[in-house]
């Protein structure tokens, strides 16, 4: 008998009071999301790098400094850092942490803790790693280079780099401040790598209560956050692939968020009663990439004609509406340094005589595709339009892994899909597409769109992206980006087309939802839902 | 007569030991074979996971990762060995039960499948079961009054049970019973306000709530099933009642039928006594393999429903290159078969007089 008493069942007997139909609202303070959140693999600050875990670490951890979700322009904010100062040489930046904040633990945040996070990471030396060890940190050296005291931390860095590279760079998921004291307690020989993957020992506005893969990620309000307990008291996130699946779920109010809407259900739905649609520009770019091992594709007459066979607004317009707009440079809108020119139209005439004075006409190139519908669409809208000019594209759909390892041994001529920034900082994206150093096939820089794509990036092109990363004056360093783009799209066979839009479609009673803009990952400690 | 009773009750010493020696032969035979055959599952699976163009190292490291780093974790997974190494290393640790850990969740395999196959195999029986209690009467009538009323709209079901793509009909199903009349749960196994609630025994949402005596969970996940439960059981109603149809046909032509019929037995005795207890053994049969391919998890109907299954997993899994998951999938599913098959042998005992 004893069972009958517990919270359990008194939580299923108040909820069968209150929920006898099928169209039952969730709980006041209870925030239900649906969304694929098949891509995580581990949840450690210093190894997640999906979408998805990335979405859960920037709600459990906080980090030395972050965004304000309800005013993200402003860009990155104090947060467990209280301030900064940065070195007369530029050399070393000393952070003053933030007294009295406490870990989930109720362990205090201290300046040990986070330089043991970002040490960490340089040393398990995981996928993201790159955007710390980018300063010169390494596994030898980086105890000697990331040093604290009672009240502060300091990073010495090998290059006076810009402040706003460093601090936009701290804004990123593996830098986030982890419970040394937790972790070490729970911790194998692998600085907790394991432990972290499945639990999570931060400070942030919630806790994890629980993570089953390809089902469900539940978080709580964390009742003593620095900042205030979140209004949204539990966090439930569920695996629903399907569009439609989301779209009914919404339209009945059992969940409160639908994060994957097709363009469709996003139609068919903003006329729904009760539910609306928020649009947010994201970070990913897609483009277009011609391969210059192709002997047509690296002509540069080609790749000009090219960048006029794209029907930019018709495609935004039709089969990408409510998915992208039209962005024809690296940067994403929403980034420093971000170009908001679109100089190329749809010119098919143009470009037919580009490429008959060329002499290319009548040429035939075959590319490979990966299967996904936003991406074989523009493909064939380009295979039409190349059509028309006298180039035949002859499409391989293939998934997506089989396309990323073509791509990455330089073997796909027309490269259609997107690439996502990895931090709040132009670098990322000029670092990729605006810079490659070796062309040869030796270099194996995989990682290099420019590279995959057998750009030479032009010397001063190279020199001017490493010079972006020194200059202190964040006003001229966006300068320099805007220069960069113009050359870039002056000359380079990588063609930025759009930037993506994601609709989220919410119950109307949800305020401030925020899925992290173009910079960051989703947030939901100012989430509300009002009557 | 009495002869062969006599015999049958008291054989010889030496002949029943020859039997029983039979009998352990053939169980060893039995054993064999399935040894086997599970070893050649696993073999096939492994190498066309091998030769698949899908680096399953990207997978782990991601595509931003660095050389250094992606060579740090081919060596790690062991991928630098030759081929018949890897998979007798892979074989050595599926003795000790050890299936890996997955590359697409991290997790180790054993508890992924723990976690996924129960909520295939809660579907898939009540699918069946449901194909079963309703195909096999439709399939029996639709014999017996052959060209008749329910004969017709037996054959029209069947047909479009096996026409009708089932992401359509899930889909409808969904708008119809869950967005327009309400009358069912949500894509999901459950509400969302019992997500945890239930503490997990058998994994079977079902079975745990009723053991919890959480009848408003019960009643929860019953809602959530329901659906795609009847759409699986359609699925394989057309198959069965289709069968249960031609095996029947083929009895009720025989001249036994004729002689009870002439005896003046009741139509009743005469197609459920006689005909039905006969088609019994090949619809067995037929029943455990539908009941098999439900279990191999249906991918299609667990995306739609957003039911956390075995066909998802699978199908993520060789999609990204995931081959531990994949092979301890495949172990599954051959496993499934085999009891299947098993357990299909011991029914036979028990409805054929001959093999007692």
């Amino acid at each position: 008998m004893r069972h009958l008493l517990t919270p359990r069942a008194i939580l299923l007997a108040s909820a069968l009071a209150i929920a006898p139909a099928a169209w039952a609202e969730t709980p006041a303070d209870t925030l239900v999301v649906a969304h694929t959140i098949d891509d995580i693999i581990s949840l450690d600050p210093a190894q997640s790098f999906e979408f998805s875990g990335n979405d859960v670490n920037q709600n459990t951890y906080d980090r030395l400094v972050d965004f304000d979700p309800m005013d993200m322009e402003a860009g990155f904010k104090p947060s467990l850092a209280e301030s900064w100062e940065v070195s007369e040489d530029g050399m070393s930046i000393t952070f003053r942490m933030r007294e009295g904040v406490k870990f989930h633990s109720g362990n205090p945040v201290r300046a040990e803790d986070a330089a043991w996070s970002l040490q960490r990471a340089v040393q398990l030396n995981l996928t993201p790693a790159f955007i710390l060890t980018q300063f010169g940190f390494t596994a030898d050296n980086v105890e000697d280079k990331i040093t604290f005291d009672d009240t502060s931390l300091t990073l010495h860095l090998d290059k006076p780099y810009a402040p706003s590279f460093v601090l936009n760079c701290l804004t990123a998921n593996v830098a986030s401040v982890v419970d040394k004291e937790t972790v070490m307690a729970n911790a194998g020989d692998d600085l907790g790598n394991t432990w972290l993957s499945n639990n999570a020992a931060g400070s942030g506005p919630y806790t994890l209560t629980a993570w089953r893969p390809n089902e469900a990620v539940q978080l709580a309000a964390f009742e003593e956050y620095w900042q205030g307990a979140p209004t949204m008291k539990r966090v439930i996130v569920r695996n629903v692939q399907e569009s439609s699946a989301q779209r009914l779920l919404l339209e009945q109010g059992d969940i409160d968020v639908a994060r994957n809407l097709s363009p469709t259900d996003v139609d068919s739905i903003a006329s729904v009663e009760g539910v609306k649609i928020q649009d947010e520009p994201r970070g990913r770019i897609l483009y277009m990439g011609l391969n210059q091992k192709d002997p047509v594709l690296s002509n540069p007459a080609v790749i000009e004609a090219m960048k006029h066979l794209v029907d930019y607004d018709g495609i935004a317009g039709s089969f990408l509406k409510g998915m992208f707009v039209p962005h024809q440079s690296f940067l994403p809108s929403g980034y420093l340094g971000a170009l908001d020119d679109n100089p190329w139209t749809y010119d098919v005439e143009k470009a037919k005589k580009l490429i008959d004075d060329a002499g290319m006409s009548g040429k035939t190139i075959v590319t490979k595709v990966r299967d996904l519908r936003e991406y074989t669409d523009v493909a064939q809208a380009l295979q039409a339009s190349m059509a028309q000019a006298g180039l035949t594209l002859e499409i391989q759909q293939m998934t997506g892994a089989q396309v990323l390892d073509a791509y990455r041994a330089r073997e796909v001529p027309v490269f259609i899909g997107e690439w996502g920034p990895d931090y709040s900082d132009p670098n990322t994206n000029a670092a990729t597409f605006a810079f490659n150093p070796d062309n040869s096939d030796e270099a194996k820089a995989t990682g290099l769109l420019a590279w995959r794509n057998a750009y030479a990036v032009p010397q001063a092109m190279n020199e001017a992206t490493l010079a972006a990363t020194l200059e202190q004056d964040a006003e001229k360093r966006a300068q320099m980006y805007i220069d960069i783009q113009k050359q870039y799209q002056a000359e380079a066979p990588i063609v930025p087309l759009f930037q993506r839009i994601e609709p989220t479609g919410l119950r109307e009673n949800v305020q401030n939802w925020n899925s992290g803009r173009s910079v960051a990952s989703v947030m939901y400690r100012q989430v509300t839902k009002g009557e | 007569m009495p002869d062969t009773d006599g015999g049958a009750a008291a054989p010889p010493p030496d002949h029943r030991a020859a039997a029983r020696r039979r009998r352990v032969r053939s169980i060893g035979g039995t054993l064999l074979s399935l040894v086997l055959t599970m070893l050649g599952l696993l073999l096939v699976t492994f190498i066309i996971g091998r030769v698949m163009p899908i680096d399953p190292v990207l997978k782990v490291v991601g595509d931003r990762a660095t050389q250094a780093q992606y060579d740090a974790a081919y060596q790690a997974m062991g991928l630098d060995q030759p081929l018949y190494v890897q998979f007798a290393r892979y074989l050595g640790d599926v003795l000790t039960c050890d299936f890996g850990r997955s590359i697409s969740t991290g997790q180790p395999v054993v508890n992924d499948i723990l976690r996924v196959f129960p909520a295939t195999f809660e579907l898939a029986t009540l699918g069946t079961l449901i194909g079963v209690f309703v195909g096999v009467p439709l399939g029996v009538v639709a014999a017996a009054r052959r060209g008749g009323i329910v004969d017709q709209v037996a054959r029209v079901v069947a047909l479009v049970g096996y026409s009708m793509p089932i992401f359509w009909l899930g889909l409808m199903g969904l708008l119809l019973f869950y967005g327009i009349l309400g009358w069912v749960g949500g894509p999901g196994r459950q509400g969302i306000i019992y997500d945890g609630m239930v503490p997990t025994v058998t994994g079977l949402i079902l079975v745990d709530s009723l053991i919890a005596g959480d009848w408003a969970a019960f009643k929860d996940a019953f809602s959530h099933i329901i659906l795609p439960a009847s759409l699986l059981g359609y699925y394989s109603l057309a198959y069965i009642s289709r069968m249960t149809r031609s095996f029947m046909l083929e009895q009720l032509s025989a001249e036994y039928i004729t002689t009870a019929r002439v005896k003046g037995l009741s139509e009743r005795a005469v197609i459920w006594r006689h005909a039905f207890r006969n088609i019994s053994i090949p619809l067995v049969t037929v029943i455990a393999l539908s009941f098999g391919s439900l279990l191999e998890g249906s991918v299609l109907t667990e995306i739609i429903f957003s039911w956390p299954g075995l066909g998802q997993y699978i199908t993520k899994a060789l999609l990204s290159g995931d081959m531990s998951a994949v092979l301890g999938g495949t172990v599954v599913i051959g496993t499934c078969f085999v009891a299947l098959n098993l357990l299909s042998d011991i029914l036979y005992r028990f409805l054929d007089p001959r093999s007692k």
